[in-house]
């Protein structure tokens, strides 16, 4: 799909994350807006999945996992923008008896959602297993998990890397947002990871970098990656972003990582952000 | 109380349970191609070898890591495989509770989770790996199938059906060698109980090995005149509710035995559903709220009170208390 095309897409995405945040005074907008066009991305441009026939196993499709779950606003954005269930479903957000849980679950049959998140670290190994049995079926789709760069002080997220290094597991492309921040502060305060790019070189890993806001990059970088599936290791992407990026007082701080706009700021926010495709 | 009373239990042999999980996820290796087996480190206690040796590219060595294996299981089911993992139960449960929790249960994963070594009767390596919670922590969980089999050819038989069954499953088995009294071609219907011995006086609910203690002391009991009823509650959830309450209604009173913490075990399913039908008179064996220790298997039943002299006690207990 063109960048501009992707541009705008990703531009409604940031408005539907905020107004469904704010319809109900919670959620978590800041990682949202920051994972928005690398979200759009994947699925408007990258992956090879069939939307308007979801199922559970996806054979022949590529798979996705979203390990960082509080982040489901984006997730709910794309999936709906992209055909999975209707844009207005988005309306019931977090409300008694939604599909649209606060993070998300399989357990009220969202078309789209594979495994439920929200405890952190738990959706690298998910990606594995998925992709080990991706190969056992002779299946060429490709698995793909995001990450938060906070949930990698989790040590699940480091046994998983060993084994999908040890093994191989080269139909996997892990992305890990690093917006520099969670809830507690700056992750340099609350604990450092140190040199990612070299951790995961270290781990056994092919280690890309890139922009998580420049579409053509994220675009690019995709390519590449894909590029090197069936080589023999597993990929990652080191993603840089900025939390709360499209809306000015969002971004900067780790302020927005889970508290929602009030009428106000909600106003003040879609004035940032283009109505594209028109409002759910 | 019944005048002469014969009790006819054919013992087979002797093994331990962990073997006839072995053989039977063999065997279910055989006959269904999307089984695959997981292990972190701990293959040879688990019986696993067979499996991977005739099955390698469907045996998944994970390493000394039960939540990566417990995710790397639930993503597994996505695509079809039915995943058995493999490890003692302290590492199959409480190590890994929030990973079964939101990968497994609440994502309504395929998984069979089949946990050896539980228990005291693991022995000498004591209480950091003998765990007596794992029962109740998998049976508060929503979606799961609890299943704790008595002896070495029902562990076989339970292990081959819930490959059949379509849900996540804890299968609880252990390390000793305990008599073997299922004969080899019993058919294993998860969820119904099986009654073991008839009785009108006392009716004794077992899950495990306990239920060949529980048989020896239906034996004692007879001596004394006593007319004992045996059930085999091998599924813990969901509950065999019939097989209780019509046993029941004819003893009024009954003695439950396990190998696990009193609370939040077998006892604890069957008190819910008595104090909620029919409030009946309980006696329960299994260990009170304590930590166990390094010692043989024997030595520690019968420090902590959960052996066929337990189960003797409890049954004349509460037959003063109808």
């Amino acid at each position: 799909m063109e960048t501009q095309e992707l541009i705008k897409i990703a531009s409604q995405v940031r408005r539907d994350i905020v107004r469904m945040v704010a319809a109900v005074s919670s959620g978590h907008p800041g990682g949202s807006l920051g994972c928005a066009d690398f979200i759009t991305t994947l699925y408007f441009d990258t992956m090879k999945h069939n939307p308007s026939s979801f199922d559970m196993d996806g054979m022949g499709d590529d798979l996705f996992f979203l390990s960082n779950g509080h982040i489901s606003p984006v997730w709910y954005s794309v999936l709906a923008r992209n055909g999975y269930f209707p844009v207005a479903e988005l309306a019931t957000f977090r409300k008694l008896s939604t599909r649209l849980q606060g993070h998300p679950s399989t357990d009220h049959n969202l078309p789209g959602i594979r495994m439920a998140s929200g405890s952190l670290g738990q959706g690298l190994s998910c990606g594995i297993g998925a992709a080990e049995t991706k190969k056992l079926n002779q299946d060429k789709g490709i698995v793909y998990t995001l990450h938060g760069d906070g949930e990698l002080q989790e040590g699940q997220i480091w046994e998983a890397a060993i084994y999908a290094a040890a093994r191989g597991i080269d139909n996997l492309i892990a992305t890990i947002d690093c917006n520099g921040r969670q809830i507690d502060g700056d992750l340099e305060d609350v604990i450092s990871l140190g040199n990612l790019t070299q951790k995961w070189q270290a781990f056994g890993w092919e280690v890309l970098e890139m922009d998580g806001h420049n579409i053509n990059e994220i675009k690019k970088t995709l390519a590449t990656a894909k590029e090197m599936v069936g080589k023999g290791k597993p990929i990652v992407i080191i993603m840089t972003t900025e939390m709360g990026q499209g809306v000015d007082y969002m971004m900067g701080t780790h302020k927005w990582h889970g508290s929602a706009p009030n009428e106000e700021q909600l106003q003040m926010a879609l004035e940032q952000l283009d109505e594209t495709l028109g409002d759910y | 109380m019944s005048e002469t009373i014969n009790i006819d239990i054919e013992v087979l042999g002797k093994k331990d349970t962990r073997s006839g999980f072995g053989e039977g996820l063999l065997e279910i290796g055989r006959k269904n191609k999307d089984v695959v087996a997981l292990c972190a480190d701990l293959t040879g206690s688990l019986k696993m070898n067979a499996f991977e040796s005739e099955f390698p590219e469907r045996f998944f060595q994970i390493g000394i890591a039960e939540a990566n294996m417990m995710g790397i299981a639930a993503g597994m089911t996505i695509g079809g495989k039915i995943p058995f993992t493999g490890t003692f139960a302290n590492f199959s449960t409480g190590r890994v509770y929030d990973q079964i929790r939101q990968s497994i249960a609440y994502s309504q994963k395929n998984v069979k989770i089949c946990a050896s070594h539980a228990g005291l009767t693991l022995g000498e390596d004591g209480a950091t790996h003998q765990i007596l919670e794992d029962i109740g922590m998998m049976k508060m969980l929503p979606n799961m199938t609890v299943i704790v089999p008595a002896d070495f050819n029902q562990t076989k038989q339970a292990t081959m059906a819930i490959a059949d069954h379509n849900g996540p499953v804890y299968l609880r088995f252990g390390r000793p060698s305990v008599p073997i009294f299922i004969k080899p071609d019993a058919k294993f219907q998860i969820g119904k109980a099986d009654k073991i011995i008839e009785g009108d006086d006392v009716t004794i609910i077992a899950c495990g090995h306990l239920v060949w203690k529980s048989i020896e002391a239906a034996k004692e009991l007879a001596l004394q005149g006593i007319s004992a009823e045996v059930i085999n509650m091998h599924t813990i959830k969901p509950l065999d509710e019939k097989a209780v309450l019509e046993s029941v209604a004819k003893t009024g009173c009954v003695v439950t035995a396990e190998e696990h913490m009193i609370h939040g075990g077998l006892g604890d399913s069957i008190a819910q559903l008595l104090s909620r039908t029919v409030p009946t008179p309980q006696e329960y064996v299994g260990v009170n709220d304590e930590f166990g220790e390094s010692g043989t298997p024997n030595e520690l039943m019968t420090k902590y009170g959960i052996d066929t002299r337990n189960v003797v006690e409890s049954a004349l207990k509460v037959i003063q208390r109808k």
